[in-house]
């Protein structure tokens, strides 16, 4: 399945200062389906270059992480349950404090 | 003019300058008389000042005076804004928290587009290294308090505003009481603690909260607590690792970033104050400004579990008193730099002492552990950078400097020295004790920091070298 996963607010550091990453995953064993938490555990694989825990916390991403679906807030899809279409954008944004 | 000065001595020249000074010092205290009579014709009058009007009340325009027509003619013969917006936005009045790169901007516009009153808050004092993106303080304000300075600006631009001045740090302590007294909040902090701390206010308060951030290239822009819209903590419920939370002083910043956002929360607060346009509620702005890119993304909506704004959420003015947000969520709410002690104090030597022991030319190497593109703005002789991130991976390099340095003093004196010492330097002290650390337990035992890196070198030894 081909994905756009972008980061932003920092976290593009974690994955060699790349912002854009045009990918293709593909479903794990038996399942069909990707959903964000396979997704998840993808990025963290073969996307995260150095120090993960300031990516992800157990198996969800740390606090201070918003994750938008096709510029949609992953809370209004259902988190880690939400199932990802072909072409779909994920975005992954650290906030930002500073002023 | 110039021909007349030519038999000036220098004496003339300081009568004048001290007659002058005194014609301004004059005119400043003038100019504060009738800022006061200004203020209380405001506060007795919510249309703004129109009883100090000398000349006969307008025929039209509702209550604005000829005056202000003339002034906000701009805006006023915008159709979705006309009298009735700003009619609105001189009744309200708008708190800016910080004046620094996000409340500069916002601050100018303002008070340029006649909202009634306008409270700033910071502790701060204008330092010269904020000027770049800091652009409502001028060289002449250096070292004087930012409020004083932002507050000066905007009497510049627009005289009937009135401007209150805050001259603090913005604590539970003193919260509640400062924030009362306006309609609308602009966060335009530095830090994590704050935000909350904001937030929980605006919360307790019921005031809608227009909050903007900048860091390095970026910005992030929305407005909480707005209509039944999400607050802070609806979206960010636990606060983020410490180790997470970078500050511009660490991490840099363009100074248009803070400035488009700080801009953006302008109108934010405009639209809000104004009671125009859809204010940008449940939605977030993010600026990618390298890549040219601006989108607005929806976000959830007021959660019911909210800790601060949901259903069963009892935050009241007493808790929010004692809520002690610095240990909620780990981090300061001064952004005074970090300093670490990370070492015993026999691995470690001043730069001064550093000074005596180059000097005295004892053989030694200076590993500077800084990222590569700090090295490139300034770095001092000879000193041999790895940065920390890399440097585990490059300690052969060190081998090979000692070999090199060795040599190089066994052919000078003829006869084999001692082993060559190991100092290391960083910015600010808190990366050369890392890289100490790490040394003392791949193979460099011996390795020392100078305490306080380059800023305590530039402070005791060399004032030209550059701080930055």
């Amino acid at each position: 399945m081909k994905l756009t996963l972008e980061f932003g607010g920092g976290l593009e550091l974690l994955c060699d200062s790349i912002k854009i990453h045009k990918v293709n995953v593909e479903p794990q064993g038996e399942e069909k389906k990707i959903t964000l938490k396979h997704l998840l555990s993808w990025v963290r694989t073969n996307l995260i270059k150095e120090r993960p825990e300031m990516f992800m916390k157990g198996d969800t991403v740390r606090p201070g992480v918003l994750v938008l679906i096709n510029d949609c807030d992953w809370e209004l899809s259902g988190q880690l349950e939400t199932v990802l279409e072909e072409k779909d954008v994920v975005v992954f944004i650290s906030t930002l404090h500073g002023g | 003019m110039s021909s007349n000065r030519v038999g000036q001595t220098a004496a003339d020249i300081r009568r004048e300058i001290a007659a002058l000074q005194e014609a301004k010092a004059d005119i400043d205290n003038r100019i504060s008389a009738l800022q006061t009579q200004l203020s209380s014709c405001v506060s007795n009058d919510g249309t703004n000042g129109t009883n100090c009007r000398t000349s006969p009340e307008p025929s039209s325009g509702g209550q604005l005076s000829a005056d202000m027509i003339y002034r906000y003619s701009r805006q006023l013969i915008l159709p979705s804004f006309g009298v009735e917006a700003q009619a609105n936005l001189l009744k309200s009045s708008v708190l800016v928290i910080g004046a620094g790169g996000l409340g500069s901007p916002a601050l100018l516009y303002l008070s340029a587009c006649g909202v009634g009153r306008l409270g700033i808050v910071d502790h701060d004092v204008v330092e010269l290294n904020n000027l770049h993106r800091q652009i409502i303080h001028t060289e002449k304000f250096i070292g004087r308090s930012k409020v004083e300075s932002a507050a000066a600006s905007c009497r510049a631009i627009n005289s009937t505003v009135q401007i209150v001045e805050h001259k603090e740090a913005f604590r539970t302590s003193n919260a509640l009481e400062i924030m009362r007294e306006y309609d609308i909040v602009v966060d335009a902090t530095d830090n994590v603690p704050s935000r909350y701390m904001i937030n929980d206010c605006c919360v307790v308060l019921g005031k809608p909260l227009i909050s903007g951030a900048a860091l390095g290239l970026e910005g992030q822009l929305t407005v909480y607590n707005y209509n039944g819209g999400p607050c802070y903590r609806c979206l960010f419920p636990t606060p983020p690792p410490s180790t997470v939370c970078q500050r511009c002083a660490d991490s840099g910043v363009l100074g248009v970033v803070p400035g488009v956002i700080g801009c953006l929360q302008a109108l934010e607060a405009i639209k809000v104050a104004g009671v125009v346009g859809e204010p940008l509620s449940g939605r977030m702005l993010l600026f990618d400004a390298l890549s040219a890119r601006l989108r607005v993304v929806k976000i959830r909506g007021r959660s019911s579990k909210c800790e601060a704004c949901g259903e069963n959420s009892t935050l009241t003015e007493e808790q929010f008193c004692n809520f002690d947000y610095e240990s909620f969520t780990q981090s300061p709410l001064s952004t005074s730099p970090l300093k670490l002690h990370l070492l015993p104090a026999d691995a470690r030597i001043t730069s001064n002492e550093y000074n005596e022991r180059n000097l005295k030319g004892e053989p030694h190497i200076l590993l500077d552990v800084r990222p590569a593109h700090h090295y490139k703005i300034t770095s001092l002789p000879k000193s041999l950078n790895i940065p920390l991130e890399s440097l585990e991976g490059r300690l052969s390099e060190i081998a090979t400097a000692f070999e090199r340095e060795e040599e190089s003093n066994t052919t000078a004196t003829g006869e084999a020295s001692r082993v060559p010492s190991l100092f290391v330097i960083c910015r600010r002290g808190n990366d050369s004790q890392r890289a100490v650390e790490l040394l003392h337990k791949k193979g460099f035992p011996f390795a020392m920091d100078i305490i306080g890196g380059l800023e305590s070198w530039s402070q005791d030894v060399d004032p030209k070298f550059p701080i930055y």
